[in-house]
């Protein structure tokens, strides 16, 4: 081999090995591409939900209700009758099973939405309104495309004639999609029409404020007596190996901490927000300290001998002046760790917030769920309706972490001193 | 009652503040005398002195106050005639009487739940009672303690430092209580679980199937029953199916994380380094359930489609669908720390390389890489103990029976999703499957703890090498 060969080979190895980096860099883009793409596809959906405009008749002989009754009875009063009679005369069945085959299109809260429109305007009674009824889940999954509907008939959920109604309905200009206002307000469901993460939303602010309260402050004096006051010595050293150890055990073994003493020993209530946001407070602290650390470690010993040297106590040196210039990065590492607590799935489950709650959490120690263990609960769910609407819980959950993420760059970025 | 306490506590304490202060600097006008410290941190020295150890009481009394009235009414129910066969019905009946104290029991009432629950509500009287006034107590002396303490003129301001630097050193020994916490918590379980079955027989015992694992008496069991038990917790196939995971994993994430933190820290410019990095992270900041949800409906069918079409069985649940979503949770891992350590290899073995004429990419490989090894490795462990700790990806899109099998394409399970399966729903408390979980919880935490020593000593060498 030749001196210019020999060369030439070593070139195209440099190439070579500079292209599996930038091949390799460019993978790892790929998928954050790929995932973040297939995750809107599915879940942006979810947004919108099908309604079926319905000429709901107030007959007043299956109500028993008179013009301006009061709230209460309203509330009271049994609307069954009237949605059946309503939800039948949409569309002529010829027998009880297609009647039947006719109410599945509608979701099970149609009652309700008839009750409400009545109760915003209860002057209703024998007259005729038009009122968008929430379809059912299977009607909305094929109105928005995601149902295939050449499958042979006993393979669908939906019939022939069901589908000859929708088209009907379609053809008619009855069916359209309007905002699902559902999906924000309401808890979890069985129908996935009907679900939202509402509690969940809830169930995921108060755990994420209970962590912040118990681990910021504790992170924040602990940082400063490890880096400012301990002295250098085996004790200080030990807990100072022992945090690096915390920062890197697994979720999951919080999660059994959490129920061996949080829910055996002391006895708190399971599948609350105050036992998820202790257990993400022990399993945040370590993540925290480590950061509020740094930044302390980052402020220039000129500034604790100044103050010094004017006369101030070491208590004074360090709380006037290093632990503010050391607080945007002790923020943005709190803010990093908390949003690392929000996506935490693995130990909520084990204290027991996969519990089917309906309603939304009114304080921290009710039954709650939260925003990870719900995309969770509903991936496990064979209905179609809630691939989408996982896919757009993990879009709200994402960008909660974008949001978060912003700005603990944005507090570094603006707030922190360089010191070079 | 506790809240009204806290708050009741913290306004006392911080109206005495004021009186300190003003009290403190009244003392000097009108007695003449030089303070000793600023009247503010006066102030401070009460607030201290007459919250803290009230707060520290009622949150201890709070702790321990369930256990014990649990215990006290247990016993009176079963002077009283009830009988129970072990601890869950004990608790069952417990959670009853506290529901008829509440008022929201709706099942039958007998004689025995009826005078319990009376005891109960008796017993909560007096130890809520016996609560406020001890609190009132310890308030009140130890604000005549603080206030005699300042009308001598004390050092206010090194006392208030000395009680809060106590305040910063147990702030840091919760890490500690942790840690101490959990090895407990765990270690009480796995010996109740080890007392059952022999820690051998768990090791290197081949079949998991703890839902096999009934026992209806875990004090006196036969020899035959504990063949059953035994085949039901062998721990062999869930450590390899953990590390096959794991190591499928490590297959995706360190030659692409690898390469990436080498390209940024040796070629890429400074645009490409700003914009690439910060997106790569990403990839470390979305929750594992997205990935778990990821895997298990797009990628895991996805697979099986692909299986079929050249004729191959694919599960559904296959271990190479979680490995690989793992894999690709883990790039950011490997990549911005080898990238760090690549970094801080010092200039002047590169320049000594380009000077007897070698291109970049072979000091890379034969100076810098060999330079920077035992960094990369602790980062390698440092990612090899996140994929085995991992939960939710493994939990969503691999197997949950237990197979002993090297096939990619076949399901298998891990700890940490048998962990979550037994824990799931209601449990059996003092039953081997629930303990067993926490035995599996300690191995995980053992292997784990490990894995990152190792990881932080090579780390840590290393860089005292270079600095």
């Amino acid at each position: 081999m030749t001196k210019e060969e020999r060369l030439k080979k070593r070139h195209s190895a440099e190439k070579r090995f500079r292209f599996y980096g930038l091949a390799s860099i460019f993978v790892a883009l790929l998928f954050v591409l790929i995932l973040v793409q297939n995750i809107f596809s599915k879940g942006s959906s979810a947004f919108k939900k099908t309604v079926i405009k319905t000429e709901v008749f107030y007959n007043q002989e299956l109500l028993e209700l008179k013009n301006g009754a009061s709230e209460k009875d309203i509330i009271n009063a049994d609307f069954y009758e009237v949605m059946i009679e309503s939800l039948i005369k949409s569309f002529p069945a010829k027998n009880i099973d297609e009647e039947n085959e006719l109410i599945r299109l509608f979701s099970a809260d149609a009652e309700y939405e008839i009750k409400k429109a009545f109760l915003n305007n209860n002057n209703l009674i024998g007259e005729k309104i038009i009122l968008d009824l929430t379809a059912s889940d299977d009607i909305d999954q094929l109105h928005k495309g995601n149902y295939p509907r050449d499958l042979p008939e006993d393979r669908r959920r939906i019939s022939n004639f069901q589908l000859a109604i929708y088209d009907n309905f379609v053809e008619n200009d009855k069916i359209s999609k309007n905002f699902n206002n559902y999906y924000f307000t309401k808890g979890d469901s069985r129908d996935p029409e009907l679900a939202g993460i509402g509690g969940a939303i809830v169930g995921s602010i108060y755990s994420i404020l209970i962590c912040l309260l118990l681990a910021f402050p504790v992170a924040v004096l602990a940082s400063i007596y490890l880096e400012e006051f301990a002295p250098k010595n085996r004790i200080t050293d030990f807990i100072e190996i022992n945090i690096n150890n915390l920062a890197a055990v697994p979720s999951i073994v919080y999660g059994l901490l959490a129920l061996q003493i949080l829910l055996a020993t002391i006895q708190l209530p399971r599948s609350t927000p105050l036992v998820a946001g202790i257990t993400l407070a022990l399993m945040t602290l370590p993540r925290i300290i480590i950061p509020c650390r740094a930044s302390l470690k980052a402020v220039p010993p000129s500034i604790r001998e100044g103050a010094l040297a004017v006369g101030a106590s070491k208590f004074q040196s360090v709380f006037h002046h290093v632990v503010p210039l050391a607080m945007p990065g002790t923020l943005s590492g709190t803010i990093i760790g908390l949003a690392q607590a929000l996506g935490e799935t693995a130990p909520l489950i084990l204290i027991g917030m996969v519990a089917f709650v309906v309603d939304i959490p009114s304080s921290p120690i009710d039954p709650s769920s939260s925003l990870p263990v719900q995309v969770y609960l509903w991936s496990e769910s064979a209905e179609r309706g809630f691939v989408e609407k996982t896919s757009a819980t993990i879009m709200i959950l994402l960008t909660f972490l974008m949001i978060m993420n912003f700005l603990a760059v944005y507090l570094r970025q603006k707030f922190e001193k360089r010191w070079n | 009652m506790n809240l009204v306490l806290i708050f009741l506590i913290i306004i006392f304490s911080s109206s005495l503040f004021f009186y300190g202060r003003s009290k403190t600097k009244s003392l000097a006008i009108s007695g003449n005398i030089k303070l000793n410290a600023l009247p503010k941190f006066y102030g401070y020295y009460l607030v201290l002195w007459c919250s803290i150890p009230a707060l520290v009481f009622l949150l201890i009394w709070s702790l321990f106050e369930p256990v014990i009235i649990k215990s006290i009414i247990i016993d009176t129910a079963a002077k009283q005639g009830a009988i129970f066969n072990d601890k869950n019905e004990a608790n069952l009946v417990y959670e009853k009487i506290k529901a008829i104290h509440l008022g929201t029991y709706l099942g039958e009432l007998d004689s025995i739940l009826k005078e319990s629950a009376l005891a109960y509500a008796k017993f909560i009287n007096i130890f809520t009672n016996s609560k406020v006034v001890l609190i009132f107590g310890i308030i009140i002396a130890s604000t005549l303690y603080s206030l005699k303490k300042i009308k001598n003129n004390n050092k206010a301001r090194d006392d208030v430092e000395v009680i809060l630097k106590g305040l910063l050193f147990v702030s840091s020994l919760i890490a500690i209580l942790t840690t101490l916490g959990i090895i407990l918590s765990l270690l009480f379980e796995s010996i109740k679980f080890f007392s059952v079955i022999n820690i051998f027989d768990y090791l290197f015992g081949t079949n998991w199937s703890p839902q096999r694992a009934f026992v209806r008496d875990a004090s006196s069991i036969t020899p035959a029953e504990y063949q059953e038990l035994k085949d039901a917790f062998g721990f062999v196939p869930l450590i390899a199916g953990t590390g096959f995971i794991a190591f499928l994993a490590m297959l995706v994430a360190v030659p692409v994380g690898l390469f990436s933190g080498i390209y940024m820290a040796e070629y890429a410019s400074l645009r490409v380094r700003r914009f690439s990095k910060p997106v790569i992270e990403i990839l470390a900041g979305i929750p594992t359930v997205v990935y778990g949800f990821f895997a298990a409906l797009t990628v895991g069918p996805f697979f099986r489609q692909v299986g079929e079409n050249f004729g191959l069985t694919v599960s559904s649940e296959s271990a190479l669908a979680a490995g690989l979503i793992m894999g690709i949770m883990i790039i950011p891992y490997v990549s911005s720390l080898s990238d760090d350590v690549i970094n801080s290899v010092p200039q002047s073995l590169r320049d000594g390389s380009y000077a007897v004429g070698a291109t970049k990419s072979e000091t890379i490989k034969k100076v810098v890489i060999p330079a920077a090894l035992p960094g990369i490795i602790g980062s390698i462990l440092l990612a090899v103990s996140r994929a085995i700790g991992e939960t939710m990806i493994v939990v969503m899109a691999a197997g949950l029976a237990a197979n002993l099998t090297i096939n990619p394409l076949e399901s298998t399970t891990t700890i940490t999703t048998q962990i979550v399966m037994i824990l799931v729903g209601d449990q059996e408390f003092d039953s081997p499957k629930t303990q067993s979980a926490f035995a599996l919880g300690l191995t995980l935490f053992i292997a784990t703890l490990i894995l990152n020593f190792i990881a932080q000593r090579a780390v840590k060498k290393y860089r005292e090498k270079y600095d």
